[in-house]
């Protein structure tokens, strides 16, 4: 049960990257910069993500449980910390470099040729030297 | 065809309900995982912890959804224009890309589709302040790299 919705729930993420056109790293590099041919494309598919998740979220506190048991997600920490706004920065970065991000750079594996595999694997090996760094900014003094 | 610098306004009007319908399809994606088994759905999350084996506990949850993921648009393709990235053929930009992106959302602990839908639709502080400093930071990326040393 889990793995099939796991699965469903894949195949739509997958469809909704394709159909939204975040496959398409112009697409993407055109909403980031402001100061060429800006492209507001990924405005609505934030915008269009957003809806049905509200929901969702909102449908959590009704449902109490999902439907293939476990629980919910507990609620979110409300701290900022160094870790999310570096992390953040960091990869803001790289999305500008390249136009693509974790799920679309999956979505697009198919068709994306060796670029495509390359920047996979290069990402792949910065999430194995996360660690590394998440430790390091941890031992330096921690903010208040 | 078209590079960045060509891209004109006259394809937008049925892009933009593109990317409305292919919105929808995310947030749904995230709703069936959400109500379904109870999780959120971050693709870096779900990459990262069967890359550095913390999410091993259930790792064929996160293969079969990112074989999802990877299926669906093959499947859809002789339906739905055809397909092209547009990435760059710059290995170092990309390596240095994919570098980036792999830190940076494990750092923060998500990316766009974590912290930017399932963060911001629940109103967590968190996933809006990390979408707002991805997003200048990617703004400054297209500005340094494009703009001012003219890479990308």
């Amino acid at each position: 049960m889990n793995l099939l919705i796991s699965l469903l729930s894949g195949a739509l993420f997958g469809a909704g990257l394709y159909i939204s056109g975040m496959t398409d790293t112009t697409k993407v590099q055109g909403w980031l910069d402001v100061f060429g041919n800006w492209d507001p494309t990924l405005a609505f598919v934030m915008g269009g993500a957003i809806i049905p998740m509200a929901v969702a979220w909102r449908l959590t506190r009704t449902l109490r449980r999902p439907a293939a048991g476990g629980r919910f997600p507990p609620a979110p920490m409300p701290e900022i910390d160094r870790r999310l706004v570096i992390g953040s920065v960091l990869f803001g970065a790289g999305w500008g470099l390249a136009g693509l991000c974790p799920g679309p750079s999956i979505a697009s594996l198919s068709f994306g040729g060796l670029p495509g595999i390359v920047f996979v694997a290069a990402m792949a090996a910065g999430m194995m030297m996360a660690p590394t760094l998440k430790a390091r900014l941890d031992r330096t003094v921690p903010a208040e | 065809m078209t590079g960045p610098k060509d891209k004109k306004e006259t394809h937008m009007q049925p892009e933009w309900i593109m990317g409305l319908i292919g919105g929808l399809l995310i947030g749904l994606a995230g709703t069936v995982l959400l109500l379904g088994n109870g999780k959120i759905m971050g693709a870096s999350g779900i990459i990262g912890g069967l890359v550095d084996g913390s999410g091993f506990g259930d790792r064929w949850e996160r293969i079969v959804f990112l074989a999802g993921v990877f299926l669906m648009p093959m499947v859809l393709i002789p339906f739905v224009g055809t397909p092209d990235t547009k990435v760059t053929g710059n290995y170092a930009v990309l390596i240095a890309a994919g570098l980036l992106v792999g830190i940076g959302t494990r750092v923060a602990n998500g990316c766009t589709s974590g912290h930017g839908v399932c963060g911001i639709s629940r109103f967590s502080f968190r996933g809006i302040i990390a979408t707002v400093f991805y997003i200048l930071a990617g703004g400054l990326s297209m500005v340094l790299f494009r703009h001012i040393l003219g890479i990308i």
